[in-house]
């Protein structure tokens, strides 16, 4: 094991500093939005006299809260749904040994090269001919057609690394195919359920292209499209733009910082573009 | 380790692990029926096959996305591509900022990497820090940093604090600049994830070869280089092929901060084929241009794909002889 040196000590100064240069951006963040407006001091300047007023007024005239309520509901919904479609998908794309389930796996998997740009055009006539524009359920319907391939792909390779025994003895006893996969595989599948429920859920969240396109103006925005109508309206007024944005951040911050380990790690083993 | 092992899993795709166990079996699984993909495969096929074949199809017409009247047109909407100054302006900045991206985020990803991945006692607070700023909706970072980069923000300020005023700029109201600004939010964004992936990379590197090249007196950059690199070839593939596809497609944070502006400096083809589609009513040009995407995007994924393998073998056999 190599000793800490002064080299070491070096490296860890130098380092620091390119941690804290790298949080510049997120200090101006809170330090503004407590600033009051006749607050003019500059940026960088520690404030003086935090004021949660910002806080109010942006929480009041963007209308967050019922943004994150939409936001929370496309989510939640559409990752249950990804989870167990995808579970349900890879079960037999994973164990089948015939022709059908290596051709399927396939198709599944070109759905991870093909740009959204594509699809998003003619999806978004379809949802406007079915009435679904400004409906939070026709997002839930994209992600979880559009998520489940890489979904699919975290699952079956996991369960390919797995042992079949449990599944086979379930079987012998009598055990059906849906209940082996409910008693059996699905509680196998748990640590990888946690990857593709923390990636699918950041994804959902901060997305902002499908909902502009789909909810922009309907009244059922979600978050970052709420943010991006707020800001262009209060364009110059920072403090509450970014009152605004605390507050849409702040979630997620919330939860990588409790679980940042397994989002780490889920990140460094999902391969997303 | 993590990406090492995913990418080992994904070539074991075609052949796999229980094929040869389950096929000497005295009695063959009866589980795991086909129906189980239906869910997935509807929903699958409702929002992306079906929706893709009918876009490549539109691309061939005249269709304003509106009137129910379309036009066979033949390749005429690519023809129109290829002669249209905006759109080729639009590839060629798309393509600047894919390379400059691509190469500043893994450059700084890998060195805050080598960095994390010594004796530092911050090493784990470091690591979820610079973490941070990818898990942050990206149209927030992108308001963060319109903000900072105004001209009376931030930036400038500390400019002009460390005495380099005469370098204060106007970050993204300045055509020969805007594209660049652009590229330092997304780097920001997104090198924490590229040190990630070289983090899992690293951790591949025994800890045996490290001091041994220590003995033998090699410096720094000739143990990163003969020890340290051929065990991240991986990794290298990994985030090339990740920022390049990302920064090709990129859009939140163009469109949030300049819309493609000033004039069309920043105008890239997402935010192009936006514009057509949305608010000019040139479906069929539109989705013309992002059939184009797709295609650059298919061949590098294809191309690193196939580089991803070969590294792969390349590294194996170094561990096998």
């Amino acid at each position: 094991m190599r000793k800490y040196t002064y080299r070491t000590l070096v490296l860890e100064l130098v380092m620091i500093a390119v941690g804290l240069l790298f949080m510049i951006p997120l200090y101006v963040l809170v330090n503004q939005s407590l600033k009051a407006p006749s607050d003019l001091t500059d940026p960088l300047a520690i404030v003086t006299r935090p004021t949660l007023q910002n806080y109010a007024d942006a929480w009041s005239q963007a209308g967050l809260a019922h943004a994150l309520l939409t936001s929370a509901l496309i989510t939640v919904v559409s990752v249950v749904v990804l989870v167990v479609i995808s579970a349900m998908a890879a079960y037999p794309l994973a164990r089948s040994t015939k022709r059908w389930s290596t051709v399927a796996f396939y198709v599944f998997m070109i759905g991870l090269l093909l740009p959204f740009q594509l699809a998003l055009i003619p999806l978004y006539s379809t949802m406007r001919d079915l009435g679904l524009l400004g409906s939070p359920l026709s997002l839930m319907i994209f992600y979880s057609g559009h998520l489940a391939p890489f979904s699919i792909f975290l699952y079956a390779g996991f369960l390919r690394a797995q042992p079949a025994e449990y599944e086979e003895a379930a079987a012998v006893d009598g055990c059906g195919p849906v209940g082996t996969f409910w008693r059996i595989v699905f509680p196998l599948l748990r640590p990888v359920t946690g990857t593709v429920v923390i990636l699918n859920v950041l994804n959902i969240w901060n997305d902002f292209f499908t909902p502009l396109l789909y909810l922009s103006g309907s009244g059922n925005a979600t978050v970052p499209v709420v943010l991006y109508s707020f800001v262009g309206e209060f364009v110059s007024h920072w403090n509450l733009v970014f009152a605004g944005l605390v507050i849409t951040i702040a979630p997620i911050l919330l939860v990588y910082f409790l679980m940042q380990r397994t989002i780490i790690k889920g990140f460094a083993s999902g391969l997303k573009g | 380790m993590a990406t090492v092992t995913l990418s080992r899993e994904d070539r074991s795709v075609s052949p796999p692990n229980g094929r040869a166990r389950t096929a000497g079996r005295r009695r063959p699984l009866r589980a795991a029926p086909f129906y189980f993909i239906i869910p997935a495969a509807a929903f699958y096929a409702f929002v992306v096959l079906w929706p893709s074949i009918q876009g490549v199809g539109f691309a061939f017409t005249d269709w304003n996305g509106l009137s129910p009247e379309k036009h066979f047109v033949g390749i005429q909407q690519f023809v129109k591509a290829f002669q249209d100054d905006a759109a080729l302006a639009a590839l060629g900045h798309s393509i600047e900022l894919a390379v400059g991206i691509t190469v500043v985020q893994n450059l700084i990803g890998l060195l805050l990497a080598l960095g994390v991945n010594t004796r530092i006692k911050s090493r784990n607070i470091l690591r979820v820090f610079l973490f941070a700023p990818v898990v942050i909706t990206p149209v927030a970072a992108a308001f963060i940093w319109q903000y900072l980069f105004t001209p009376t923000g931030t930036i400038n300020e500390l400019l002009q604090r460390i005495g380099l005023g005469g370098l204060q700029q106007n970050w993204l109201g300045d055509p020969r600049l805007a594209l660049f600004s652009i590229s330092i939010i997304v780097v920001w964004e997104y090198a924490g994830y590229s040190m990630v992936i070289f983090l899992a990379g690293l951790q591949g590197v025994p800890e045996e070869s490290i001091e041994a090249s220590l003995v033998d007196g090699a410096g720094p950059f000739r143990r990163f280089w003969y020890v340290i690199r051929p065990e991240l070839a991986p990794a290298i593939t990994i985030n090339l092929m990740l920022s390049v596809i990302a920064s090709l497609k990129l859009f939140d944070q163009v469109q949030v901060t300049t819309g493609g502006g000033p004039g069309h400096a920043t105008e890239t083809l997402s935010t192009l084929i936006y514009k057509n589609v949305f608010q000019f009513n040139q479906f069929g040009y539109g989705i013309a241009l992002a059939v184009l995407l797709t295609i650059c995007v298919g061949i590098i994924s294809v191309l690193q794909y196939r580089g991803l393998n070969r590294s792969e073998r390349v590294s194996k056999r170094r561990t096998d002889s």
